[in-house]
């Protein structure tokens, strides 16, 4: 079993609320995030699960009506406060979403985008940074030959990783993924389930999935949401073998999803 | 008879009515090119794209028409192509306050409703007369460029429109600013239609007559213009002044009329050009 005590704590979310207008999402959210671990985001469609992670990076804020209360500390700082830096955090904490949206540009601009948007930079380092990207995200050996390609030819399970591979050259400390298979084959579902475990010796990895066998299979922790609670936290484990509350139970064994 | 047979005339007797109807388009468009050919391609020549009109324009080239539509078109596009795009780009992605939104959006529409003529003798008062231009070159232009405006707003819009929002939502996710997810991510995306809606403009300014005829079109200069300020010929105008000026209809119509013929063919070869460029864009993205 994981023990929490020597593990340090990247993310600290306490008491977090948040509206849509007058539509209460988020219901007193508080929860850790283990540094260099995998956390699992669970829970039926509409829980509020993909609101919670975009809360980490303050992609709500592109929504005029949002509201958020409470304290998000991220390396002891509270990114909710109005003087945070949000693009340097999006760099810090990045993102990959349900559906692969590269942009229609070359595989090489596509990882490139992030580390040019910081300022001059050199092309032998650019290349480099690409180049490592690609490699972390399992998928230089496939597009090496063809960098200057468009990023629209390739397949899903390989747009997906390139997603990822862009948002690694940011050098982020924590990538946020919302649901990054579901519109994947099994085939690259696996590959990208593979690719997450290997990736979490260096940046924190959150993950949201409403597939319970995928948070069982790769992820440390496991927060079960449900109605915009969070109904139950803990090691993955303990969750899946020993659930604490009823609801978790039901939504484990398949009763409602 | 019974029901399905019914159907079934029904059927062939509306697929023909179609059918019909297409024709109907196609013959105006194939008559009317007929025409225009058969009786421009006789006076064309290299000397007539190339050369002075002379003699009281019954004989000699079109080349200063051409030259001067050709210099109106682009500094039109010059000019109205960066109004247009910020337009364009404010109206899409700023979008605030409301009521300047709807202040641009009833000028647009207002002046893509205004006739030609019209613009004509607004350029007349603005250009010509109020900022003291007089009939020349940027006289015209200016008024073009106030007629095309709309149509590069509305087609940048439209394009803008259609790029899908992840982008813009994975570029933000990157730690870009909304202006460098502007000009970085949507701007590129949307190329193809803002390239398309601007060659249509091209083509529109590259055919108007009114709103030069007061502005910056002359029948007959000696020399080619030599500044902004001067006044030039125009293709347009120079087929109207054929037909309605002169002394020697008979020798100038066949002129007029290989004139319509290089203005059409250069209209339609910017047109081409717009499809073209298009594609090789899209291909390269495939999407």
């Amino acid at each position: 079993m994981l023990d929490t005590a020597n593990l340090s704590k990247i993310i600290e979310v306490s008491n977090l609320n948040l509206w849509f207008g007058s539509n209460h999402v988020l219901r007193n959210v508080s929860v850790p995030i283990y540094s260099k671990k995998i956390t699992a985001v669970m829970g039926p469609s509409g829980c509020g699960k993909s609101t919670f992670i975009r809360c980490l990076n303050r992609m709500n804020d592109l929504i005029p009506s949002c509201r958020i209360e409470g304290s998000i500390l991220v390396d002891g700082k509270d990114i909710l406060s109005s003087d945070t830096d949000i693009y340097e955090l999006r760099t810090k904490i990045g993102m990959v979403f349900q559906k692969p949206n590269p942009f229609p540009k070359s595989i090489f601009e596509n990882v490139a985008y992030g580390p040019k948007l910081k300022g001059k930079i050199k092309h032998s380092q650019l290349v480099e940074k690409v180049e490592k990207s690609l490699k972390d995200a399992g998928l230089w050996n496939e597009v090496k030959d063809r960098l200057k390609v468009s990023a629209m030819e390739l397949s899903g399970g390989q747009q997906q990783r390139l997603c990822i591979a862009r948002a690694l050259a940011n050098d982020p400390e924590v990538l946020l993924l919302d649901e990054p298979t579901s519109a994947l084959d099994p085939q690259s579902t696996n590959t990208i389930e593979e690719l997450l475990v290997s990736l979490k010796n260096n940046v924190t990895i959150i993950i949201v999935t409403h597939n319970i066998g995928q948070a069982g299979r790769i992820s440390d922790f496991t927060s079960f949401f449900y109605l915009g609670e969070l109904v139950e936290y803990g090691p993955t484990e303990n969750l899946f073998t020993v659930p604490k509350d009823k609801r978790t139970e039901s939504y484990l064994t398949g009763k409602f999803g | 008879m019974n029901k399905n047979k019914i159907r079934t005339y029904q059927n062939i007797l509306g697929v023909f009515f179609l059918r019909f109807l297409i024709f109907f388009t196609i013959f105006f468009l194939v008559l009317f090119l007929y025409i225009i050919f058969s009786k421009g391609y006789k006076v064309l020549s290299w000397d007539f794209i190339s050369k002075f009109p002379k003699d009281g324009m019954t004989k000699g080239g079109v080349f200063p028409a051409i030259y001067g539509s050709f210099l109106l078109t682009v500094l039109s596009v010059i000019f109205a192509f960066p109004v247009g795009l910020f337009t364009a780009v404010f109206l899409t992605e700023y979008a605030k306050p409301l009521w300047l939104v709807n202040a641009i959006n009833i000028s647009i529409n207002t002046l893509s409703g205004i006739p030609s003529i019209v613009f004509g003798l607004f350029g007349l008062a603005i250009f010509v007369n109020g900022l003291k231009f007089g009939v020349s070159l940027i006289s015209g232009a200016l008024t073009l460029a106030v007629l095309i405006l709309p149509i590069i707003i509305n087609s940048t819009v439209e394009a803008i429109k259609t790029v899908p929002k992840d982008f813009a939502e994975a570029s933000f996710a990157l730690g870009a600013t909304k202006t460098q997810t502007i000009f970085k991510v949507v701007l590129p995306a949307a190329l193809p239609g803002i390239l398309t809606g601007t060659i249509i403009s091209v083509g529109r300014a590259a055919g108007e007559t009114a709103p030069i005829l007061f502005t910056a079109a002359t029948f007959y200069t000696r020399e080619l213009p030599s500044s902004i300020f001067d006044e030039v010929m125009a293709l347009p105008y120079h087929i109207y002044a054929l037909v309605t000026e002169g002394t020697k209809p008979a020798l100038q119509k066949p002129i007029a009329y290989g004139s319509a013929l290089i203005l059409l063919v250069l209209v339609l070869g910017v047109n081409l050009l717009s499809i073209f460029i298009r594609s090789n864009i899209r291909r390269k993205r495939k999407c």
